[in-house]
């Protein structure tokens, strides 16, 4: 007799609680990011000058909004995992550990609010 | 609880430095640095959106000397974690564990990694 309820075996969680999710996620956003880095690296070294005119008007460009947004987002997601498995593989103090993740965490979602909210700023020409 | 402190493996210090496992460690290395990178980066797009003046004093702080030749390591950091990526996800897919296709593979990331660091460096960092 199974003690595994039949939600869980449809599921195929162990005690582990999760499975590939982990996995899956950095190869998805390593895939987008071989496109979405390329772009960003090229479209920077494209720029006229790193002056406010020059970068301030890339980035207003609908097209560069939007992939900038994307590389944000998808680069938090992607540095998060990474950070978390170095964290984890790294660090064996547990209370460390825990705060380290913790800070990584909400280190990266505020990297990806200010970011978003940075490009968004430009892109709808709020005066400065 | 008491632990009886047994010897641990692997022993690193012992292992003869290959290509395999110096390349794999300097993926995680590059991916930590690209990691503080993004903070520049996000820093960069904040100071921009805060208009010229605020954006004014950032490019001279930002185009110092010093952080130039963090902007060449990072360069290196991203093209090698790139490329060694793509060689990861080519290795997801079951492909190229032959041992002279691993460091075949290798040598490709690093020559690549190298190669367009220099490229970069010169043309748009300096």
């Amino acid at each position: 007799m199974s003690l595994v309820t039949p939600l869980n075996r449809v599921l195929g969680l162990g005690s582990a609680k999760e499975g590939t999710e982990h996995w899956w996620g950095q190869r998805l956003s390593a895939v987008a990011l071989a496109v979405l880095g390329l772009w960003l690296v090229i479209a920077v070294a494209g720029l006229e000058s790193f002056g406010y005119a020059s970068v301030a008007g890339w980035v207003q460009q609908p097209l560069t909004s939007v992939l900038l947004v994307l590389t944000i987002l998808t680069l938090c997601y992607h540095s998060q995992l990474g950070v978390q498995i170095v964290v984890e593989d790294y660090v064996h103090a547990e209370g460390l550990k825990i705060t380290m993740l913790i800070a990584s965490t909400f280190v990266h979602i505020l990297l990806a609010a200010v970011g978003v909210v940075a490009v968004l700023r430009l892109a709808f020409g709020a005066s400065v | 609880m008491d632990r009886v402190e047994r010897p641990l493996s692997p022993h690193l210090q012992v292992y003869r430095p290959q290509i395999t496992s110096v390349l794999s460690i300097l993926h995680r290395a590059t991916g930590v640095a690209l990691s503080l990178g993004l903070i520049v980066l996000v820093y960069w797009l904040l100071r921009l959106a805060s208009g010229p003046a605020a954006y004014a004093q950032t490019q001279a702080l930002l185009g110092s000397g010093l952080l130039k030749l963090c902007y060449t390591g990072w360069a290196f950091c991203f093209f090698y974690h790139l490329a060694n990526g793509i060689r990861h996800l080519v290795w997801d897919l079951g492909l190229g564990f032959e041992n002279n296709q691993i460091s075949l593979g290798g040598w490709i990331v690093v020559v690549f990694a190298t190669a367009a660091t220099l490229v970069f460096s010169l043309t748009v960092i300096f």
